[in-house]
């Protein structure tokens, strides 16, 4: 993946998005032997959001809390999802385990057959060789960066006191009118075309890692907010075409399944990049923040 | 690669097993069929089935079916892995066939001349020449029509049996089926009461053993005799790469979830014919279970999970009690989710606090 192909970005950037890979490569530049994949810098936003995990209130299930966030600071996230040949990198150097995924998959396909570990390590990995400081994307950031391809929780899921079984149902049909075409297998990079921010392959068939955890929250009865939470760290939070709760060393969404209906095609996963005090300044710098 | 005439090999058996039949026919029965009634049906894809009466109207008649013999590449799981299928009728499993006890089942089966295959079907419920087997093998380009007495109630399973290798290979590529027998005035409980159903649905479970490559990956084959030596070598191993409901993983999951409502009394007919199976309906129960499928024992009552043997068709009476999403599966949990045996149905209704109630939501254990 060079950094010098910004051709590729589409014309459809949105104001707040620029594409940076070729400045940073330019002051990162030489002590980089792993090239440093495409990003795209969100410089502010916000959006209204379900937040994950599930909340009860009384008792009974309710619906995700939508709340507007704002963006805070500078996002910079890879324009594509991370490829298999660049985790196949990680896997050659001995620091990561193979991806579960033997079908014949295009050379530039994403990575697939991932679990979140496996994101991890490739962070750790990718951040040494490339000399910066990458992780995997929170959900709200996610969320912020997949723009109008963020689907999020179901739309018209029922909570209804007194029929447990509404939520259900209505949650299964929610699944089912999604209308998935049954295609799984992974394709090219960009296949899945670019959202509004210039950013690639967002809810396609591939699902991707969050470092956000699944909690579950009981609100307060009189609607004063959290009462208590239950943080569980061994299960986090996927996104694509609908939101997904797996464990953590779960590599193929067939064996995960988000509750009794359609699991996730295939999990991967994209990165962002934190920057330290003086690469801020640097982006400041060179006008971009 | 099996050839053409390979297959036709299979053919000589049958028409062997047809000659060793001695000469049966006794005019005088044959002069009482011909007075009989008889009605024709078109038969419907599963999981759903032709409308009939669960009571028998009138007297025995002769029921006439005709089923098209299908050898077609179908899609087995979500990765697009194919199965170079042979059906009846087009689907896996064939269309479900009801009749009453004393009637008549008159088959016409037809193997077209697009197909490459000998075929014939066997009839568990059937009597003699093989199950008609013996009396129905065909090659492309020919029909034939067979008439048997149902004699025995209850679910049976059909199959293809063209001889020799050919029989366990036809089966785990798609061709078997089920037919039920009512007892003319209906089902009864272990009581002997009467009891109806509301719904019906037909889930064939098929086993099926699809070779891979160096990598792991699955193959497919050009025609059904291409993948023939590889097919056998895995179905040697006794382990199936999918074990499927109609067909195909998720073929009654989604869009296609089987649905019902409180209140409503379903049957579901469910049919194996190669492989031991073990259905199990989550959050539901049994009502009346007739594990071995025949009608004229007793039913069990308030299973929590059947047995259906290999080779045979049993079925469950269930009346929903509770609205839901509720998955049926083949309680080896393994051959359910990682293998595909998983169906859904999707029941709407009022919930019964009295039969379950979340007492206490979850929340952080309680320190003192």
């Amino acid at each position: 993946m060079s950094p010098f192909i910004l051709k590729v970005l589409p014309v459809a950037l949105a104001a707040a998005a620029v594409p940076v890979g070729l400045s940073l490569q330019a002051v990162f530049g030489d002590r980089q032997p792993h090239p440093v994949a495409m990003t795209v810098v969100l410089l502010s936003g916000s959006i209204i959001y379900p937040t994950p995990g599930e909340f009860l209130k009384e008792g009974r299930p309710q619906g995700n809390p939508r709340i507007e966030r704002q963006l805070s600071r500078p996002l910079e996230i890879m324009a594509y999802q991370v490829g298999a040949a660049d985790y196949a990198d990680c896997v050659s150097a001995g620091v990561c385990q193979p991806a579960q995924e033997t079908r014949a998959i295009p050379s530039n396909a994403p990575v697939t057959g991932v679990s979140y570990l496996d994101a991890n390590a490739y962070a750790r990995w990718y951040s040494q060789v490339t000399g910066g400081q990458w992780r995997l994307p929170s959900d709200e950031e996610w969320a912020f960066a997949a723009a109008e391809r963020f689907a999020g929780e179901f739309e018209g899921v029922e909570n209804d006191a007194n029929n447990p079984a509404r939520r259900w149902l209505t949650s299964y049909k929610a699944e089912v009118d999604l209308n998935r075409k049954p295609d799984p297998m992974p394709k090219s990079r960009g296949s899945f075309g670019f959202n509004s921010l210039g950013l690639a392959d967002f809810s396609g068939n591939v699902w991707e890692w969050t470092s956000t955890c699944y909690v579950r929250t009981t609100l307060a009865a009189d609607g004063s907010g959290v009462a208590s939470s239950v943080d569980n760290c061994g299960v986090h939070v996927l996104e694509g075409l609908h939101r997904a709760y797996m464990s953590n060393f779960v590599s193929d969404g067939k064996s995960g399944g988000c509750a009794v209906g359609t699991p996730p095609d295939n999990l991967g996963f994209r990165l962002v990049r934190d920057h330290s005090g003086w690469a801020s300044r640097i982006l400041g710098w060179l006008g971009i923040v | 690669m099996i050839t053409r005439r390979e297959a036709l090999f299979g053919a000589a058996i049958g028409a062997a097993a047809v000659a060793a039949l001695p000469a049966f026919s006794a005019t005088v029965t044959k002069a009482d069929i011909r007075g009989l009634a008889r009605e024709k049906i078109a038969l419907v894809a599963p999981p759903f089935v032709h409308p009939h009466d669960q009571v028998a109207k009138g007297g025995p008649k002769i029921v006439e079916f005709t089923i098209t013999i299908e050898e077609k590449p179908l899609v087995i799981d979500a990765d697009g892995t194919t199965l170079n299928a042979m059906t009846y009728n087009g689907s896996i499993p064939g269309p479900l066939m009801v009749v009453h006890q004393d009637d008549y089942l008159e088959l016409t089966l037809i193997n077209p001349d697009t197909n490459s295959l000998a075929h014939n079907i066997d009839f568990h419920a059937a009597t003699g020449g093989l199950g008609g087997g013996g009396l129905t093998l065909i090659n492309p380009g020919e029909q034939v029509t067979l008439r048997f007495k149902a004699t025995r109630t209850g679910t049976f399973v059909y199959h293809c049996a063209p001889g020799g290798a050919m029989i366990p290979w036809h089966v785990v590529s798609g061709m078997s089926g089920a037919i039920m027998v009512l007892p003319r005035d209906g089902l009864r409980n272990d009581r002997g009461e009467p009891v109806k159903y509301d719904k019906i649905f037909y889930i064939g479970e098929s086993d099926f053993y699809i070779p891979r490559d160096e990598k792991g990956n699955f193959k497919s084959y050009e025609s059904a005799g291409d993948g023939y030596d590889d097919i056998v070598k895995v179905m040697r191993g006794l382990i199936p790469t999918h074990v499927v409901f109609n067909g195909k993983v998720g073929s009654l999951t989604g869009d296609n979830a089987m649905k019902a409502k409180v209140g409503e009394t379903v049957l579901i007919v469910h049919s194996q014919a190669n492989r031991d199976t073990r259905p199990h309906l989550i959050g539901g129960h049994g009502d009346y279970v007739w594990e071995q499928g025949k009608f004229a024992n007793p039913p069990a009552k308030d299973l929590e999970t059947w047995f259906i043997r290999g080779g045979s068709a049993g079925s469950a009476l269930y009346t929903f009690l509770q609205p839901g999403i509720y998955a049926y599966v083949n309680h080896n949990l393994i051959e359910a989710v990682e293998l595909g045996a998983t169906a859904h149905f999707m029941v709407e209704g009022q919930w019964n606090d009295d039969l379950m109630t979340q007492v206490e939501a979850p929340k952080p254990i309680a320190t003192n």
